[in-house]
């Protein structure tokens, strides 16, 4: 499993993605407890994801200003799924459908 | 020319039941219903995920209170083989529109026979995304290809 393969950890990643949060804050969006938020993020402090620090006297957290490392490894789990979803998606769909023409906006 | 190291790409392989005009079909036409919703960029949540067909149609994100977040650009569209198109999200997780500094997903498909396909996908070219310049592979503990591709592994063996 990489550092992002943990579903938890991943949300708490997502949610740093959107802006800087305390351990308190994310705690308040997520339906773990304090110290397993403090956990996870010390695990993605450790491999390089995210970083710290110190604003009064609570620390805040925010991804690595290195960024592309962090989105890299963000992608690399969003492309497992996203083609485990491909692949369902492709072999129940149905034959017959025309391939799309160029211009046509499909969603 | 810049000397930036590449960074390694993320590829992976899926091997579907489906003829190759299907394949592609359902890849690029699609893209809403395979797409996992929870992955997205923008502040509100995904009312749905959008690939304008053709060379230069737009790949965003349309959020439930109607903004929309690009993602990048078509560059190639060469039905059912072929499909090149730009993740322009960079480090600071802002949309880019420089062509000059997006990577690139290069998906191809190969006919193994009339009723199955083979798609591979390799997302290439972060080191020139801006924040690229900085990357330290930092990602311990089988992150990266080993990840991705037991994914698949497990996706097949699920379906099969």
């Amino acid at each position: 499993m990489g550092l992002l393969g943990d579903p938890t950890r991943r949300a708490i990643f997502e949610r740093l993605a959107r802006g800087p949060r305390s351990v308190q804050q994310l705690a308040d969006q997520l339906p773990i407890s304090r110290p397993a938020v403090s956990q996870h993020l010390r695990v993605l402090k450790d491999g390089g994801l995210v970083v710290s620090n110190a604003e009064g006297n609570r620390r805040i957290y925010s991804l690595n200003p290195e960024g592309v490392t962090a989105l890299r490894a963000w992608l690399n789990g969003v492309w497992s799924d996203a083609l485990a979803g491909f692949h369902k998606v492709a072999e129940a769909a149905p034959e017959t459908a025309p391939p799309p023409e160029p211009g046509q906006e499909i969603s | 020319m810049t000397t930036t190291a590449p960074i390694p790409p993320i590829t992976g392989t899926v091997t579907i039941a489906v003829p190759i005009d299907q394949a592609f079909r359902v890849f690029t036409g699609s893209i809403n219903s395979w797409w996992p919703h929870e992955f997205h960029i923008g502040g509100a949540d995904v009312a749905e995920v959008v690939l304008q067909v053709g060379v230069g149609g737009r790949w965003f994100e349309r959020g439930v209170d109607g903004t929309e977040c690009d993602w990048g650009r078509i560059r190639v569209w060469e039905p059912p083989h072929r499909l090149v198109f730009t993740w322009q999200i960079n480090g600071s997780w802002q949309f880019d529109p420089d062509p000059a500094r997006a990577s690139g997903i290069d998906v191809r498909f190969t006919a193994n026979g009339s009723a199955e396909t083979t798609v591979e996908v390799e997302h290439r070219y972060f080191e020139r995304l801006e924040g690229g310049q900085a990357i330290h592979d930092t990602i311990r503990g089988g992150g990266g290809w080993s990840l991705l591709l037991d994914g698949f592994a497990k996706s097949v063996v699920d379906q099969s």
